[in-house]
């Protein structure tokens, strides 16, 4: 094995950058790399529950396939040989897919979902697959079937839902990056918790073939890194119109073309994002926008009264179509099935009780009831007419604005067992939400800590297809910051 | 008491796109169970639809047929219902934004079926029952089906009888279904009520599903008449409910799960994005057209003159038709009608054949036996013989004919000759028997002029003279 002088004897959250150098210089082979983070893994994962499985032949395979493409000389892809992280919910065909959940906790998808097939293509190294809240439902991690992802920075504190085995993983430098979903808030709010970053896309820049879905419309695929530059990076790698998903757009590449240059950009703070905001957050979000002042963005105080709609119209959104796209687990075909035998529909009963948690089965009750007959109207209806103004009204502020600067979540990570009631656990979605109503891309990147130390994460949302402005900002960020509120974590890969 | 019959019908027809509605799956029918399907059509976790271009466009086409409206804009939506057979416990379907709104159809009474709409939708898998045991085959699952929904607008048996028959006869000629009930490819709801004759309300209905035959809807009607005439005879009130036949003892009986009033909790189907069918498109499909079977048989009977039971005959498979188009080409229709009628389908009796027409014989090499046959090069008698011996061999016409066939005038046209040569010239026949010799050319040479020539004189005066009884 390689043994360079020049390596760091303690890289922690190891950047993609940083790796493509080792790897391209031969330094170290893919299959080396592959080695020392599913060691890590092995030594790691029993504290932080980060990945739900590890997949080391797979991996030792695809670092074999990456080690010959470099050995060939020819020009790789950017992600070839990368170790990452993907979410249980995207199907890996021959690997199983639990989505965090006792009911499909020994499901084998026979069938690769897109963004799967498109990292394989350039030989990244997937490690296996990352801890989630059940079906996405969570922002606490706290749901998943398998035990909660733990925080790398504090390990009584969660990871943060729903993706948030993945942001652990990248943040306790078990993944140089990792494959998220974002529903409401899943890739941004743990990136947040965790200390990395987060980019949740504009809906349809990457086709869902193949992510197991929780709410269809708001449903999207997208990274967690350790740098905005590796966000970029894997967003091009993964953003691409497939004709197998008729709501997917694809995307224009970002990374060539980041400047981290904000010169004369409008920043626009909302003041309904800022209200009873924690003291910490409140003063991490005004330092963050002097920052911007002071690199030239013009910041602009903009009004979103539509924010206090955005909750409920969410809620009855997501669970209406979590009630529909979950009614499939009936035992019957696949997944866990309930034993004792009796009629079909005893069968198909028992076996959605005793599958399901009690979050999963609270949304697909809630989703049933605002959809039934007598409902419908005072429901689902009006959620839709929220969400066209909601929409309206991010067009009209994104006509005077490039970036919205707002807080990711109204909280750091919160102990395990915090115990809040559901309303209060759904109200720590309040910021990341209204961006999956309108189909907006948004992230999260790292911009303090509270006084317990734990990452504050600042959001900055864009027009709809607007990533490489928001990833502009983002880079200037953090070119601008060094890096500083990107901590070494507690635990790690020693190259 | 007399009631009068209310009936709406709901039809469900298989488009016949080479691949189902949501994947690439083959629409083939009859595959081995369970290997005609993929992740989308058995709904996988994680799959997606992707709405075939086709189906839109085929069912586009039955709209046009049946004097709809299509709409430019409609939406695909998620009817839930619990069911072993359908693998995502939703049918992708359409609900407030059809496809198509309207349409109509007119019955040989003068009477017209209004359409409420067509919309399109994904059939679900099949239970197989055998052997005690039930199991479930997903070929089927993601098959295209079209809705057809009318107006409660029947007012006897015989009405939607006929309205299914020409249904039928309509989707198979533009080609979007081969409708064939036994197969499944077309299934009837049949919502029946009955009210007192002359009154405007109608009374409570009941819907009988999956009716798979014409037989099965015509009992079905038949017992539902009765067993609500009879209720409502005795004072009862009749309970709106779904009922199921049941084709061995032709009766129906009310569904379980009654206590769980239908609630199918549509919303739009987020996966699959507005379906868009441009005016030009709709021009263009409507462009695309063939000549509907009723338009058909009035041309037929009308302009060509074959009568109203051949036009019948010949345009109730598209295949049929287009074969007698082509044989017609100058040749008088009615031969042309006749001979296909009797003599061909004498072989081909089934309607299964009918359907599937594809005689050994071409349409082009029966034209030219036809065209003999026309211009009397032939007779009858020759030319059905050499069309047995086309229909052996797929050989032309000419390949059977021997000199002698061609030869001219003999046999029956020669005897049909004569006889008219006899009774048009009495005079001279009158004049033979009186022992004018002479008197006899007068009547061949008319067999000459009739036949252009073709006749030989010998013959035709050996036939003259046997048929009036003299011997020379």
């Amino acid at each position: 094995m390689l043994k360079s002088p020049d390596l760091p004897s303690r890289v922690k959250m190891t950047s993609i950058t940083e790796i493509r150098a080792l790897l391209d210089a031969r330094k170290i082979s893919a299959v080396e790399l592959a080695k020392i983070y599913l060691d890590a893994v092995k030594r790691e994962n029993p504290a932080l529950s980060a990945y739900i499985t590890v997949t080391e032949d797979a991996a030792l395979d695809a670092a074999r396939r990456a080690d010959e493409r470099i050995g060939a000389g020819e020009s790789v892809p950017p992600l070839c040989g990368m170790p990452f992280v993907l979410k249980d919910n995207i199907s890996t065909a021959g690997i199983r897919t639990t989505c965090g959940s006792k009911m499909l906790e020994n499901y084998v998808p026979f069938y690769d979902a897109a963004v799967w097939e498109a990292l394989r293509g350039q030989d990244a190294v997937m490690l296996g697959k990352g801890n989630m809240d059940e079906f996405a439902m969570g922002s606490t991690n706290e749901t998943s079937y398998f035990g909660g992802a733990k925080n790398p920075r504090d390990l009584a504190r969660v990871a943060g839902g729903s993706s948030g085995g993945v942001a652990a993983a990248v943040a306790g430098g078990l993944a140089s990056f990792g494959i998220g979903s974002d529903t409401g808030g899943s890739i941004r709010q743990p990136a947040s918790f965790c200390g990395v970053v987060g980019l949740k896309p504009t809906y349809g820049a990457v086709s869902r073939h193949g992510l197991i879905a929780y709410a269809s419309s708001l449903d999207q695929i997208g990274p967690i890194a350790v740098s905005v530059k590796d966000l970029a990076a894997v967003f091009d790698a993964i953003s691409a119109r497939d004709k197998r998903d008729m709501t997917s757009r694809g995307a224009e590449q970002v990374s060539d073309s980041l400047t981290g240059d904000i010169r004369g950009m409008k920043i626009g703070l909302a003041r309904e994002f800022y209200e009873g905001l924690p003291t910490d957050i409140a003063k991490a979000l005004e330092s963050a926008a002097k920052t911007y002042e002071k690199l030239g963005a013009e910041l602009v105080d903009v009004s979103f009264p539509a924010l206090r709609h955005a909750l409920p119209a969410y809620y009855i959104l997501a669970c209406a179509e979590a009630s529909s796209n979950l009614g499939r687990y009936d035992g019957l075909r696949y997944g866990r099935r309930a034993e004792g035998g009796g009629t079909l529909d005893e069968t198909i009963r028992r076996t959605r009780s005793e599958g399901f948690g009690r979050e999963v089965r609270r949304r697909i009750l809630l989703g049933t009831y605002v959809l039934s007959a007598g409902y419908y109207d005072a429901y689902y209806n009006r959620a839709q007419l929220l969400r066209r103004g909601i929409t309206n009204e991010f067009e009209r502020m994104f006509s005077e604005l490039d970036v919205l600067l707002t807080p990711t979540a109204p909280v750091t990570a919160l102990p395990f067992g915090a115990d809040l009631s559901p309303v209060e656990t759904y109200q720590t979605d309040i910021c990341t939400v209204p961006v999956n109503i309108a189909g907006a891309p948004a992230v999260s990147i790292p911009c303090g800590f509270d006084s317990d130390g734990l990452p504050i994460g600042a959001q900055l949302i864009g027009a709809k297809r607007g990533e490489k402005t928001i990833l502009s900002a983002a880079l200037a960020f953090e070119n601008e910051t060094g890096g500083a509120f990107i901590k070494a974590p507690t635990s790690g890969v020693k190259l | 008491m007399n009631w009068e019959m209310v009936i709406g019908l709901e039809t469900h027809v298989e488009l016949s796109t080479k691949t189902k509605i949501f994947c690439g799956c083959t629409t083939r029918f009859g595959g081995e169970p369970n290997t005609q399907c993929c992740h989308i059509c058995t709904g996988m976790p994680g799959s997606l639809p992707v709405l075939n271009r086709s189906v839109v466009e085929y069912a586009a086409k039955a709209g046009l047929t049946l004097g709809g409206e299509v709409n430019t804009r409609s939406v695909m939506a998620r009817k839930h219902y619990v069911y072993p057979d359908l693998t995502k416990a939703y049918q992708i379907s359409q609900y407030d934004l059809p496809l198509v709104t309207g349409g109509g159809m007119y019955l040989a009474n003068g009477r017209r079926i209004g359409l409420t709409r067509i919309h399109i939708e994904e059939d679900p898998g099949k239970l197989v029952y055998a052997g005690g045991e039930v199991r479930i085959d997903y070929n089927r699952s993601g098959i295209p089906l079209i809705e057809i929904v009318t107006e409660p607008d029947f007012r006897s048996k015989d009405e939607v009888l006929e309205y299914m028959e020409r249904l039928q006869t309509a989707l198979r000629a533009i080609g979007v279904s081969d409708c064939r009930m036994q197969e499944g490819s077309m299934r009837c709801d049949v919502n029946i009520s009955l009210r007192r004759p002359g009154e405007s309300a109608y009374g409570t209905r009941s819907e009988t599903k999956n009716l798979n035959s014409f037989t099965a809807v015509a009992a079905a009607i038949e017992y539902e008449y009765d067993r609500q005439a009879e209720i409502l005879d005795g004072g009862g009130t009749v309970t709106q409910e779904t009922r199921a036949f049941d084709a061995d003892t032709g009766e129906t009986s009310a569904s379980r799960g009654k206590e769980d009033a239908d609630d199918y909790r549509y919303f739009p189907e987020p996966d699959i994005i507005t379906v868009i069918l441009p005016c030009d498109d709709i021009e263009r499909l409507r462009g695309t057209l063939p000549e509907m079977p009723e338009d058909k048989l009035r041309r037929y009977t009308a302009e060509l003159g074959v009568s109203e039971a051949d036009a019948r005959l010949l345009t109730k498979y598209r295949a049929v038709s287009e074969y007698f188009e082509k044989a017609v080409e100058n040749v008088t229709p009615k031969l042309a009608a006749g001979f296909i009628t009797t003599t061909m389908f004498s072989d081909v009796t089934t309607e299964a054949q009918r359907e599937h027409w594809n005689p050994a014989v071409t349409a082009e090499h029966l034209n030219g036996l036809l065209r003999l046959l026309d211009e009397n090069k032939i007779n009858r008698a020759t030319a059905r013989r050499v069309y047995r011996q086309m229909d052996e061999t797929g050989g032309p016409a000419t390949a059977f004919l021997s000199d002698e066939d061609m030869g001219g005038v003999d046999g029956d046209a020669l005897i049909e000759m004569c006889r008219a040569a006899i009774s048009s010239n009495a005079k001279s026949v009158a004049d033979y028997r009186a022992g004018k010799e002479k008197a006899l050319k007068a009547i061949v040479g008319a067999v000459m002029r009739e036949s252009k020539g073709r006749a030989d004189a010998q013959a035709a005066e050996k036939t003259i003279l046997r048929l009036i009884g003299g011997e020379k």
